[in-house]
């Protein structure tokens, strides 16, 4: 039985897919510690059974779901998608999940739902650097409405045809490809329907000295600590072959997505 | 009984094995990253993003070199032995090489040697910009340490000028907690570190000052300049 019922991959001959060992060992989690390596290493400390996903907020039908009845009623579908960290390196994954906004749509957002706000599990019993102060825990990230009912965007449940490893954001996180890695939060615990624009954890970091609430992929408009205009892909290849940088592209190349910034300033709303 | 003790550590400094192992010491880094090159490394390979490691471990290297090599002084403070002070130089030309390393890495490697690039990145991030100024102490430094440079100068300016290698590793700090995302706790333990060694030359000083006022005659530090 295949995991994934359809499969579409959104990337070119350029891009060879990021092998599995790589996506799983090269990860920021910080709530599995601040290392690239640490993820992986302290994985088993994340108890992801039983999960519990809470909706709530400007919706007809909030709740508490385990995460079976929340993933159960939909089609597991592959998708390759680019990956591009704001670090300046990308990936190749294969996830494996549900479209976002068909998840978002059976708790029947109400018309004061603008946002959609997203919550990593909080629980310092068990994550280890939420222990320490590096980071306003829980992780908080958000979509505006829109973004989040646009078909590309994904909540995997998977990588490789394989269940999530934890180290990746196990057992259900956001994958929003035309955005920095790091709006596609991990582990998510809650979800919910927002008037406002909510407070995202980076964008709130350092009195605004990362990115903003959009964090749109785009190489024009670069991050205090790196140029965003090239980028080094980690696709499993020798330390020669990665020494051609890559021109990155707007929108991390998924150009369908434009629209929904029409006639906005991406140098000021970055 | 002062003689003979005096006598004892300064043919220990003239020790024929103490510099070679030192330096062959100092070279372990280097071997584990090439040894790292071929997959061989003891704590492994290079890893998913192989470049990365490069600039990391050589920075991280040159920052610790510079340390040991600030160690020098406040050790002779301390213990009144002259031998460490043989080793000063060596350690920071290691300190300077592993620094040279580092941005041969980000330059080559990481950069391409894409020159609009580099340039853009030394005027625009402040990180880079502290990182530069702070090798730039340490070639002119690496460069005025020959002997023939310290007759040259004279031995007040040559001391003047070697001074800023305290400036040099406050910057190699600072670059080093700028270029971190949240987590600062390394840059932090480094910083400590270097805080004490520099806090440590006054204070040492003083007290060294003192115990001989107090006991003159008695203890004979082997101190050749600091």
């Amino acid at each position: 039985e295949p995991i994934a019922e359809t499969q579409w991959s959104t990337v070119g001959p350029n891009d060879k897919l990021t092998p599995f060992e790589d996506v799983t060992s090269y990860n920021n989690f910080y709530e599995l510690g601040t290392g690239k390596g640490d993820p992986k290493a302290n994985a088993e400390q994340l108890v992801t059974e039983p999960w519990t996903i809470t909706v709530d907020g400007a919706c007809g039908k909030p709740g508490k779901l385990s995460y079976d009845d929340f993933v159960k009623p939909h089609a597991l579908e592959e998708r390759i998608y680019r990956l591009r960290c704001v670090e300046a390196w990308s990936m190749v994954i294969p996830w494996v999940g549900i479209p976002l906004g068909e998840a978002l749509k059976r708790f029947e957002p109400t018309a004061q739902a603008k946002y959609v706000r997203f919550e990593t599990i909080h629980d310092p019993k068990m994550l280890p650097a939420q222990r320490s102060g590096v980071l306003d825990w829980p992780y908080v990230e958000g979509l505006r409405m829109d973004e989040a009912m646009h078909p590309l965007a994904l909540l995997a449940v998977g990588l490789y045809g394989e269940v999530l490893p934890n180290q990746n954001g196990a057992p259900l996180r956001l994958v929003v490809p035309w955005k920095y890695g790091f709006k596609s939060i991990k582990s998510i615990v809650r979800i919910s329907f927002v008037e406002d624009m909510p407070q995202t954890t980076w964008a709130a970091y350092g009195g605004g000295s990362e990115y903003g609430f959009y964090a749109n992929v785009n190489p024009t408009v670069d991050h205090p600590r790196w140029s965003q205009a090239s980028e080094r892909r980690l696709d499993g290849g020798s330390i020669f072959s990665m020494f051609e940088r890559r021109d990155t592209l707007m929108f991390n190349g998924y150009d369908d997505v434009a629209p929904l910034y029409a006639g906005m300033d991406l140098k000021k709303w970055f | 009984m002062v003689l003979t003790q005096r006598a004892f550590w300064e043919a220990r400094g003239r020790s024929p094995a103490l510099k070679p192992v030192v330096f062959a010491l100092a070279l372990v880094p280097l071997a584990e990253l090439a040894l790292r090159l071929f997959g061989l490394g003891l704590w492994g390979a290079l890893g998913v993003n192989p470049i990365e490691s490069i600039v990391r471990f050589s920075g991280d290297w040159a920052l610790r070199m510079l340390l040991v090599a600030l160690a020098v002084t406040p050790l002779r403070l301390l213990t009144g032995l002259a031998w460490p002070m043989k080793l000063r130089r060596m350690l920071g030309l290691f300190a300077f090489f592993y620094a040279a390393l580092h941005l041969a890495a980000y330059v080559g490697l990481d950069q391409g040697l894409d020159w609009a690039r580099i340039w853009a990145d030394v005027v625009k991030r402040l990180y880079i910009t502290v990182g530069m100024a702070a090798f730039a102490i340490l070639l002119a430094l690496a460069l005025t340490s020959p002997k023939a440079a310290v007759r040259r100068l004279g031995g007040r300016r040559w001391q003047a000028l070697h001074r800023l290698v305290y400036p040099a590793a406050v910057l190699a700090v600072v670059h080093y907690g700028l270029m971190v995302k949240a987590d600062l706790t390394q840059p932090v333990i480094h910083g400590v570190v270097l805080a004490l060694l520099l806090a440590a030359r006054p204070a040492l000083k003083s007290w060294r000052g003192r115990r001989r006022s107090g006991a003159e005659g008695r203890v004979r530090t082997a101190g050749r300049g600091l």
